[in-house]
């Protein structure tokens, strides 16, 4: 009957239909659901078809290989020994990297948790290696840690080694590259996550009794636990997507062929664009399934509010 | 440094104990821990510093091989980047699709933005999970894909397809941006607006687009600065015409080894001093913090 | 120790022996920078003792809080406990139980976990702090929540949960910083004869911090009002209450009529219209002084018709009301039997008084007051 009242030629509605349409409107905007989420609809449909589109379109493309019937191409990455260990080596680095970074976040944005001159200067100097971009701090690290940069040379001053270490165009290279830019952005997030817990918390923990490591170890962690793993999540993300870095600094065709330089070789080099979409769809379930399982830890935790009031 | 540290501890923050005052005790026993954090960091420092410093010094020696510095100085390797990288091009390329996705994205987010701030209803959390998934999933990931449709309609290559790959990330920050600076506005200042008469237009030009000015300048900026730095999709998608300048930086680096690293280096460092500008003007507007994410939690 | 427990003064209800018997505070003080947030501060108080500090925010009363738990480190001054000296502790060796304003319970533990926080980091065993935890959820009527979290209670339980964590421990001092200005105002009558409740059965020693003179008229067994980082008066309630030694104390106990006149001689001041025969409370009064005359609205009356004091709303004052002066009703209301008036000076002063008679806005009224609940202080008001 909704429909006959829709019409804008429709005759005076009865009032049967206009009380069911009152009535519907009114049962939708009780749940939230009015004309304001029209808004929501252009960043939708924008991502409909930009994300959601291609993506589809991927997944359907990946399924249909050259050869090797509908499966070929997926046979292809797991049947291919240099594809297949992309995986490990993506893993290999993407694992340490994330927990280098947020393992020496923690006790640092600990320790600084609490306010000090200079406080809002180290912020800013630490967003720095975000602006490099991937090229300068590609070339940066190939010149400070290469056998005849400046890292090498305090070395050998100092008598620590007496012929260069090879630190880049290897798996060193491409870890240092993903600490230099991934440290600042997991210090600064788990900064953050720290400032939101209320300083009586601790106050509260140490009127209680609680020295300095049982303030942390029951009080402060807990209740950080969960910004940990949101920051493992989005540190992993960039670690794992890595993808310059392992072509400059590290060793592309051996230890740091990572399964975003697969994709890549596939789709742009080979333009095998089939093989080039499965690879990003395993790259892509590799990469929520961590997220998934994550998170499901995560849910495992406390995740209310972090102090103040409760 | 740390007693400095711990005695401009303000008001309202307790020490819990550890104070400058005849407790050497205490003092002494978080010494080391201190000393360990300023350490790590100091290091974390000094290596960042040597990794810029090797850059810029490279970019301006005349030649530079198994010394402590350059031998000689010369500023040559910026001109000659600048005309063989055709920067000046480069250059424009990149600011049209810096500004064209700051200002897209913008225009379709913030509205969405608002509906996910103001309501709750069937149907949110999958919405929610829309829009986090292009900042979860890696941008190659979906770049690939991406840039094998932009392909099929004749957009790869083109101006047009790299601003709108670089949307695919910049609508969800913004969303995740805007949020909060919505949710901190109490809906009752809409309703007052209402109630005194302003029609839906009114109350979204003279109500809310005053307070949303810090959030939409944040959120500006930061898709700004995000797309300058964004590698992957404008490789993926771009052409000759349409490189910004970190994948024009790349492709020298990765291009025949004709180039000498000098004139890259050169090129890297206007990148990063470009970047820094943006930095500088955005540390005006928004807290650190804010630069690296506003995912969902 | 020989100098604190006073001879004759027995316990006036019989309650359970407090740990402490003297807590001394001799010139404690804090300053940030050049500012002194507290001022060398004396305080000597007794084992089972309520004490309040009273004042507005700012005065440093949550300053010397801090102080005594240790989350804030002196600036001069020492902390005894029975003699023994304890500021030089951090706060988690100092042992106190402290509440705090937003209550900071930890909202990542059950009610049974927090409460059982301080016993744990006492390490005590299991049985015994599951005894204690239960016994404590019992005093604070919290046995039905013990395995809720913080957040799915309500402002009271949760206020009661902090109490119970801070006395679970058996703390020497129990320290409450403004618990009860996050509760509303029927849940706030409620929870503060629930702790005085708790102090008594629990025996405890109380420092408890607050800006409403109310509560700490009615909980404490001596108040210390602030201001400025500096005492203004130590007192029992009733010595507060009756006999303020400065404006600023007598504000703070609800003398709500301050009038700014001069001296006539000791016990007289008049100006602006008005004349008052009042009581010399902060030192004597010389004549042609500036003064500061303070009454409370319920001391302040209409007069009878023709007679010079002893009107109706007086019973039970001994002296005579004496006449103030004449003022027009603006304001009245009603609160049960008796009215209060806002009343306008033909010179523009408002008089704030109470009266069970009949008084309608724009009645002229003449307003008296007994010579010995007017206080007269040297200075005008407006002088700090």
């Amino acid at each position: 009957m909704t429909a006959v009242a829709a019409g804008p030629q429709a005759p005076a509605p009865d009032p049967g239909t206009v009380r069911g349409r009152v009535a519907l409107t009114h049962q939708l905007a009780e749940r939230g659901v009015d004309r304001v989420l029209l808004l929501a609809v252009p960043g939708v449909l924008a991502l409909v078809a930009l994300f959601c589109y291609p993506f589809l379109y991927g997944l359907q493309l990946s399924f249909q290989p050259a050869h090797g019937g509908v499966l070929g191409a997926y046979k292809a990455f797991f049947s291919d020994p240099f594809a297949r260990k992309s995986i490990w080596q993506t893993f290999a680095l993407a694992i340490p990297a994330s927990l280098i970074n947020v393992g020496a976040s923690v006790p640092i944005s600990y320790r600084m948790r609490r306010e000090f001159r200079g406080k809002r200067l180290l912020l800013a100097v630490l967003v720095v290696p975000i602006t490099l971009g991937t090229v300068l701090t590609a070339e940066g690290i190939l010149e400070f840690y290469g056998p005849a940069g400046w890292f090498n040379r305090t070395l050998h001053l100092l008598g620590l080694s007496s012929s260069p270490v090879k630190l880049t165009m290897n798996y060193t290279g491409v870890l240092l590259s993903l600490v230099i830019s991934g440290f600042p952005f997991a210090y600064l997030l788990i900064h953050s996550y720290l400032s939101g817990i209320h300083p009586s918390m601790e106050k509260a923990a140490a009127t209680l009794g609680a020295d300095w490591w049982r303030r942390f170890r029951y009080v402060t962690l807990p209740l950080l636990a969960p910004g940990l793993m949101t920051t493992f999540c989005l540190t992993f993300v960039m670690t794992f997507a890595v993808f310059p870095s392992a072509l400059m600094v590290g060793d592309p065709d051996g230890s740091t062929h990572v399964i975003s330089i697969e994709a890549y070789e596939a789709a742009l080099q080979r333009f095998d664009y089939a093989q080039g979409c499965a690879d990003a769809m395993i790259m892509t379930a590799l990469m929520l399934a961590v997220i998934v399982a994550v998170t499901a830890l995560r849910s495992r935790l406390y995740t209310g509010a972090t102090g103040g009031k409760g | 440094m740390s007693g400095q540290a711990l005695r401009a501890v303000g008001q309202g923050h307790g020490q819990l104990g550890h104070d400058e005052l005849g407790q050497p005790r205490m003092r002494l026993a978080m010494r080391p821990g201190a000393w360990l954090t300023w350490g790590v960091l100091a290091f974390f420092f000094i290596n960042l510093l040597g990794v810029i410093a090797t850059v810029v010094l490279d970019s301006a020696g005349r030649q530079w091989f198994n010394t402590w510095l350059p031998t000689g100085w010369t500023g040559s390797w910026y001109s000659e980047a600048w005309s063989e990288f055709n920067l000046g091009q480069v250059l424009i390329a990149t600011l049209e699709i810096t500004l064209a996705v700051v200002a897209v994205s913008l225009v379709i987010a913030t509205p969405a933005s608002y509906a996910l701030a103001r309501r709750s209803f069937p149907g949110k959390k999958a919405l929610s999970i829309l829009f986090a998934l292009p900042i979860l999933v890696p941008p190659i990931a979906y770049g690939i894909p991406l840039a094998t449709v932009l392909y099929k309609f004749h957009l790869a290559g083109s101006l047009t397809g790299v601003i709108l790959a670089n949307l695919v990330p910049s609508i969800p920050f913004v969303v995740f941006t805007m949020t909060p600076f919505i949710e901190q506005i109490d809906p009752k200042i809409e309703q007052a607006a209402r109630v005194c008469g302003a029609g839906t237009m009114t109350v979204l030009t003279r109500v809310l687009a005053p307070l949303l000015v810090p959030g939409l300048l944040a959120a500006g900026i930061l898709v700004l600065v995000r797309t300058f730095g964004m590698f992957e999709l404008t490789f993926l998608t771009s052409g000759p015409t349409s490189q910004t300048l970190i994948v024009a930086l790349f492709s020298a680096v990765n291009s025949a080894g004709i180039r000498t690293s000098q004139s890259i280096d050169a090129m890297a460092v206007l990148y990063t001093a470009t970047m820094a500008v943006l930095l500088v003007i955005t540390l005006r507007f928004v807290n650190p913090t804010q630069l690296i994410a506003r995912t969902s939690d | 120790m020989t100098t604190g427990s006073l001879p004759g003064t027995a316990p006036p209800v019989q309650r359970p022996r407090s740990q402490l018997r003297e807590l001394e505070l001799r010139g404690v003080s804090r300053a940030y920078g050049a500012h002194l947030a507290l001022k060398p501060f004396d305080l000597t108080v007794r084992g089972g003792e309520f004490v309040a500090l009273l004042g507005p925010s700012g005065c440093g009363k949550t300053t010397a809080l801090n102080c005594l738990a240790g989350l804030l480190p002196l600036t001069g001054g020492e902390i005894r406990l029975d003699g023994r000296r304890v500021d030089t502790l951090p706060p988690e060796k100092r042992g106190f139980g402290m509440v705090f304003q937003n209550y900071a319970l930890f909202p990542h533990l059950t009610v049974r976990a927090n409460v059982a926080f301080g016993l744990k980091m006492r390490r005590l065993g299991k049985a015994e702090i599951r005894d204690r935890v239960e016994a404590v959820l019992r005093l604070v009527r919290l046995t039905e929540h013990a395995a809720k979290h913080p957040g799915q209670l309500s402002g009271g339980q949760q206020q009661r949960v902090a109490i119970a964590r801070a006395i679970v421990v058996q703390p020497p001092l129990v320290l409450m910083d403004e618990p009860l200005s996050n509760l509303d105002a029927a849940l706030r009558l409620e929870m503060r004869s629930e702790i005085r409740r708790i102090h008594q059965e629990f025996g405890l020693t109380t420092i408890y911090v607050t800006h409403d003179q109310e509560e700490a008229l009615s909980l404490a067994d001596r108040l210390v009002v602030l201001r400025d980082g500096e005492v203004s008066q130590v007192g029992t309630p009733a010595e507060l209450y009756e006999h303020p030694v400065s404006p600023y104390v007598a504000a703070f106990m609800g003398y709500r009529n301050m009038l700014s006149l001069t001296a006539m001689s000791g016990d007289t001041a008049a100006g602006r219209g008005l004349s008052v025969t009042g009581t010399p409370g902060g030192g004597p009064v010389a004549a042609g002084q500036p003064v500061t005359v303070a009454i409370r609205p319920e001391d302040l009356h209409v007069a009878g018709d023709g007679e010079p004091g002893g009107g109706a709303g007086t019973a039970g004052t001994a002296a005579p009301a004496a006449v103030v002066g004449e003022a027009v009703a603006e304001v009245v209301e009603y609160h049960g039997r008796t009215l209060h008036v806002e009343a306008v000076t033909a010179e523009g002063d408002r008089l704030h008084l109470r009266t069970s008679r009949p008084v309608h806005p724009g009645d002229a009224l003449r307003v008296a007051a007994a010579p010995e609940r007017a206080l007269i202080f040297p200075g005008d008001g407006s002088a700090p």
